[in-house]
């Protein structure tokens, strides 16, 4: 299974600001890249255009997902085929208990009717993974969390939902090293069970540490500006961004 | 015949989600001619063979009710016209205790609506009101041993003429407003408890209320006594078919809350699309005692509703949750009314109301603190959720304090519910509808949470019809 992401160019919908110009890649289920770049070169866009957030508009390229082109899709329906973006930002919704909204969530991605028992016990497993405590389970979605909270939770619903692929959209901002620990050994467990291949996008190479990238690229102005594997990221922790 | 089409669209534009839109054939045996009159009003009071002193308080309360101007500082209320509607509707039959004898047709009803099975399940009494009349009712033997009144409203002028005498339009009196003054003129049905001294009613005693026929008015009437220490859950329904022409809903709610005693009054007002709602609901809270009420408006064209509390004694407490929902074509004007009039008092309102799809909501309150109602508190919380840009809602809440040993706290909240959000949720494989229906029912969970299960799963149960109508 890959995802196919071709001469992918997109602007924000409401300014008509370019911001993708010509992404292309290809993702094998199972594989590990990590994108960095510099702030504002396009990255957490990409996330957003790949799931299918309407803030952004596709003016050009294709995104082949298991041989369907889901360009035209709606997010819920590329939630559907296997894909998760792990947000930047997770929003709060008040009075919508976690458990509840993960349950809808979970029979929507894998057309199915799970016993909530069954359910329970799932998430109770994949809680323990990040190390979030049932208090937490217990409330309402984001509302109110830390910035870490809402991170972990992400990872949760990761592991819950084990898609095809995940991107992961700056995850480890705002983690401190025992919670980004938790959380890198969690996406590691998600990957050897469902194979799930994974776009990390991050700033720093401290998650690449505990979690190993096949492939790193450098994304700036809108594409990707050069390839490599672990080694690349160690020479942009040396050199910065600048001198690629 | 193009008026007609016309009209019949209307009616499939209005709501195409609502359940109880049926209708029964029209089975009155008697209505007064369309319009409103002194004739009219003494033939109300000739069918119900009432006293001397109720007509002579009827046909007051008419000289008031044409005096009075229509209220402008609310909802738009100018296409009434009160020559249009029947004042009195009496169903066929008698009023009846026992299942078995209550006519088919409205048995029928009330089977659809799911009344006898509420009752068998969790309800310690029930009335059921078809167009003008309770046509069924019942309560739990053992609370009758115990001495607790549930009658319909004419039962109860029938059976205990001096109590309805002696406090009959004391909390509302016909001169408060144009439609108090309307109902007292022309009231019918509605119910009347008495729960005695200390004794404790434990599961809800339920009225539901019913237009069937066209044009029909309802203005049923309703007074509830609860002596020292008693408590009393009541709780209401409404609903009516889905006529073309519009029906006018106009009910009067006393209640009297005596020392220690606590009652709660818990609506869920699901009137069809075209119904006017305007409604005066009062009580008055003495020492120590407790007053809710949990005001839930979902129906109607308009509805204008402001459930009040009068406390009179010291350490009275008043409480008032309301929630609104306005859709397309609708405008629910609802809050409250707390009047602190003792010192030691506390309250608190809570609204939460939810527009979309062109509908209006208002919050509209009143928090008066008398010179008197030392060391008093309360808190007003109102949220407004605004599912779309085509939807309006406006908060107008009137703070009178009178005193400064008091402790007043007031929040406000508009919010819209956010791309992120829907966003966040269709992520994870919601559709737009779900995300959007599970945004609203965490909106008002906090609402929800505070009533009984059943009423709970009723209100999710209409929100999710009304969201699911929810496009564009």
């Amino acid at each position: 299974m890959k995802l196919k992401i071709k001469n992918l160019h997109a602007e924000i919908t409401q300014t008509g600001e370019k911001i993708l110009n010509g992404v292309t890649l290809t993702i094998n289920k199972g594989e590990t890249h990590a994108f960095m770049g510099p702030n504002g070169s396009g990255k957490s866009t990409l996330a957003n255009v790949l799931m299918g957030n309407p803030e952004y508009t596709v003016t050009n390229g294709s995104v082949i997902l298991n041989n369907v082109e889901i360009l035209g899709l709606t997010a819920d329906e590329r939630a559907k085929l296997g894909l998760f973006l792990a947000f930047q930002y997770p929003t709060e919704i008040p009075g919508v208990p976690i458990r509840s909204f993960l349950l809808k969530a979970y029979n929507a991605v894998k057309s199915t009717t799970i016993s909530p028992k069954q359910f329970i016990k799932l998430v109770d497993e994949k809680a323990k993974l990040v190390n979030i405590s049932d208090n937490i389970l217990k409330r309402n979605l984001n509302e109110g969390f830390s910035g870490g909270e809402k991170k972990k939770l992400e990872i949760m619903q990761l592991a819950v939902l084990s898609p095809n692929f995940a991107i992961l959209d700056e995850t480890d901002s705002g983690l401190d090293v025992d919670a980004l620990q938790n959380v890198s050994k969690a996406i590691n467990i998600v990957q050897k069970d469902t194979g799930t291949g994974i776009i990390l996008i991050t700033h720093y190479q401290r998650i690449l540490k505990y979690i190993k990238p096949d492939f790193v690229h450098v994304f700036k102005d809108g594409k990707i500006i050069k390839s490599g594997d672990y080694k690349l990221a160690q020479k942009l922790e040396q050199t910065g961004y600048a001198n690629i | 015949m193009d008026k007609l089409k016309q009209e019949k669209q209307q009616v499939k534009n209005i709501n195409s989600n609502y359940a109880l839109g049926f209708s029964m054939p029209e089975i009155g045996t008697f209505k007064t001619p369309k319009g409103i009159n002194e004739k009219v009003i003494t033939q109300i009071s000739k069918q119900k063979n009432e006293p001397n002193w109720m007509l002579e308080k009827r046909l007051q309360a008419f000289e008031v009710f044409k005096e009075k101007p229509m209220p402008k500082w609310g909802a738009n209320l100018s296409d009434i016209n009160f020559d249009n509607f029947y004042y009195y509707v009496k169903p066929e039959g008698r009023p009846t205790k026992t299942w078995d004898e209550v006519p088919d047709d409205i048995k029928n009803t009330f089977d659809k609506i799911g009344i006898p099975q509420a009752e068998r399940e969790y309800l310690a009494g029930v009335k059921s009101q078809y167009d003008s009349e309770v046509m069924y009712g019942s309560i739990k033997p053992a609370l009758e041993k115990q001495g607790v009144l549930f009658l319909s409203f004419d039962e109860a002028l029938k059976l205990h003429p001096d109590i309805i005498k002696q406090y009959f339009g004391t909390i509302i009196p016909a001169t408060d407003n144009k439609f108090a003054a309307l109902n007292t003129a022309v009231w019918s049905g509605g119910s009347f408890v008495y729960v005695p001294e200390n004794v404790k009613v434990n599961l809800p005693l339920q009225a539901y209320f019913r237009i069937n026929s066209s044009n029909a008015g309802q203005f049923e009437r309703t007074l509830i006594i609860a002596e020292k220490g008693a408590s009393v859950h009541y709780t209401e329904g409404c609903s009516a078919p889905a006529y073309s022409s519009g029906s006018l809903h106009s009910a009067v709610v006393e209640i009297i809350v005596k020392e220690n005693a606590k009652v709660q009054y818990t609506t869920i007002q699901n009137w069809y699309k075209n119904v006017y709602n305007l409604v005066t609901k009062r009580a008055i809270a003495h020492k120590n005692a407790t007053m809710s009420w949990v005001d839930c408006n979902l129906g109607s064209k308009i509805t204008m509703k402001y459930p009040s509390v009068y406390l009179v004694g010291e350490h009275a407490h008043g409480e008032i949750l309301s929630i609104a929902f306005a859709g397309k074509g609708q405008h629910q004007d609802a809050g409250g009314k707390i009047i602190h009039n003792a010192p030691n008092t506390s309250s608190l309102i809570t609204s939460k109301s939810i527009c979309k799809n062109g509908g209006r909501s208002s919050y509209r309150g009143l928090l008066h603190v008398a010179k008197n109602a030392k060391n008093s508190k309360s808190k007003v919380v109102c949220d407004a959720l605004i599912l779309d840009n085509k939807s309006q809602t406006d908060t107008y809440p009137t703070m009178d304090i009178k005193n400064n040993k008091v402790k007043i706290e007031h929040e406000a909240t508009v919010s819209k519910v956010s791309e992120k959000q829907l966003f966040y949720l269709i992520s994870r494989g919601l559709s737009e509808k779900e995300a959007s229906s599970l945004i609203v029912n965490g909106f008002i969970e906090p609402i929800v949470k505070e009533l009984p299960m059943e009423y709970a799963v009723e209100l999710n149960r209409l929100i999710k019809l009304e969201m699911a109508g929810s496009v564009g």
